[in-house]
C-alpha cells in the first residue's frame, strides 16, 4: 500500500499530512508506506500509489490519477485523517 | 537537529494585518529580523499562497506560511504570529486565520515531525483562543509547549 500526502512545495503542510496519517494507520493497524510530495513532481512520486492526501485548495491541480484522491480539511484532525483513510481503504 | 525552538524575538503577538498577505509577510519579517532569512523570503512566502491556493491553511485559525528552501535561507527558521483581527485566507473550511506560524528550511525534509507535533498542539480548539489572549511572548509559549505536550500522539 503506498499514500501519498501532497502541498504546494513540498515542505511543511505535506509532512504534517505524512506524519498525522502514519499515526493514524498505525492505530488502525494498517501497514502502509507514506511519502510526501508536492504537486509538481506528482506524477513521478505518485505514478504507484494507491491514495492521494491532500487539501480542498490543491485537488484541482492534480494531475488525471488512478489513485484514490483522499481531501483532509483539518490536517491536525485524527478522528477526521483516520475515518477518511478507512473509507478510502473499504 | 530539533526544529527551531520559539523565543520571544520570534513571538509577535497581536499583530496589525490588513489581509492574508500582510498576515504572512509579518510572519516573514520576523523571520527576517531573527536572521534566519534574507529580505526576499517573506514574499516568496507570499507568491507560494498566490500560486497554489489557500491550502496553508491547515486547521481552523491556523496558517502554516513557508517557501521553498533557498539561497535566502540562512538558516531554519521558525516563528509564531496571532493577529489583532482574524484574516481570511479564501479557505472553504478553516478561515478566518488567527495564527501564522512562519517556517523557512534549509532542506525540504527537514523537521517533518517537529512541524507535525507543532501543528498538532492545535487540534486542542482551546489553544488559539488562548494565543489571542496572551499579551506575553513567553505566556504564548509556555501555553504551544504545553499544548504540543498533550498533543503528542
Amino acid at each position: 500500500m503506498k499514500i501519498v500526502a501532497i502541498c504546494g512545495v513540498g515542505v511543511g503542510t505535506s509532512g504534517i499530512l505524512k506524519v498525522n496519517a502514519e499515526r493514524a494507520l498505525a492505530r488502525l493497524g494498517i501497514e502502509a508506506d507514506v511519502s510526501a510530495s508536492d504537486v509538481g513532481s506528482l506524477e513521478v512520486s505518485a505514478a504507484d500509489a494507491q491514495i492521494i492526501l491532500t487539501s480542498p485548495e490543491l485537488v484541482d491541480k492534480i494531475p488525471p490519477t488512478w489513485a484514490d484522491i483522499v481531501v483532509i480539511d483539518n490536517y491536525v484532525d485524527h478522528a477526521e485523517i483516520e475515518r477518511k483513510l478507512l473509507d478510502a481503504l473499504g | 537537529m530539533p526544529l527551531p525552538q520559539l523565543t520571544e524575538a520570534t513571538v509577535r503577538l497581536g499583530a496589525a494585518a490588513r489581509d492574508w498577505r500582510d498576515a504572512v509577510r509579518v510572519a516573514g519579517d520576523v523571520l527576517v529580523a531573527s536572521g534566519s532569512v534574507q529580505s526576499g523570503y517573506p514574499q516568496r512566502m507570499v507568491e507560494v499562497i498566490e500560486e497554489f491556493g489557500a491550502y496553508v491553511v491547515i486547521a481552523p485559525g491556523l496558517a502554516l506560511a513557508h517557501a521553498r528552501p533557498g539561497s535566502d535561507v540562512r538558516a531554519d527558521g521558525l516563528s509564531l504570529v496571532t493577529l489583532q483581527t482574524p484574516v481570511s485566507f479564501g479557505h472553504a473550511h478553516n478561515d478566518p486565520v488567527h495564527v501564522v506560524i512562519g517556517i523557512a528550511v534549509t532542506t525540504a525534509d527537514a523537521h517533518v515531525t517537529g512541524i507535525a507535533d507543532l501543528a498538532n498542539a492545535f487540534n486542542d480548539p482551546d489553544l488559539v483562543p488562548a494565543l489571542g489572549a496572551a499579551t506575553e511572548p513567553a505566556t504564548a509559549i509556555d501555553l504551544i509547549e504545553a499544548a504540543t505536550a498533550r498533543g503528542a500522539v
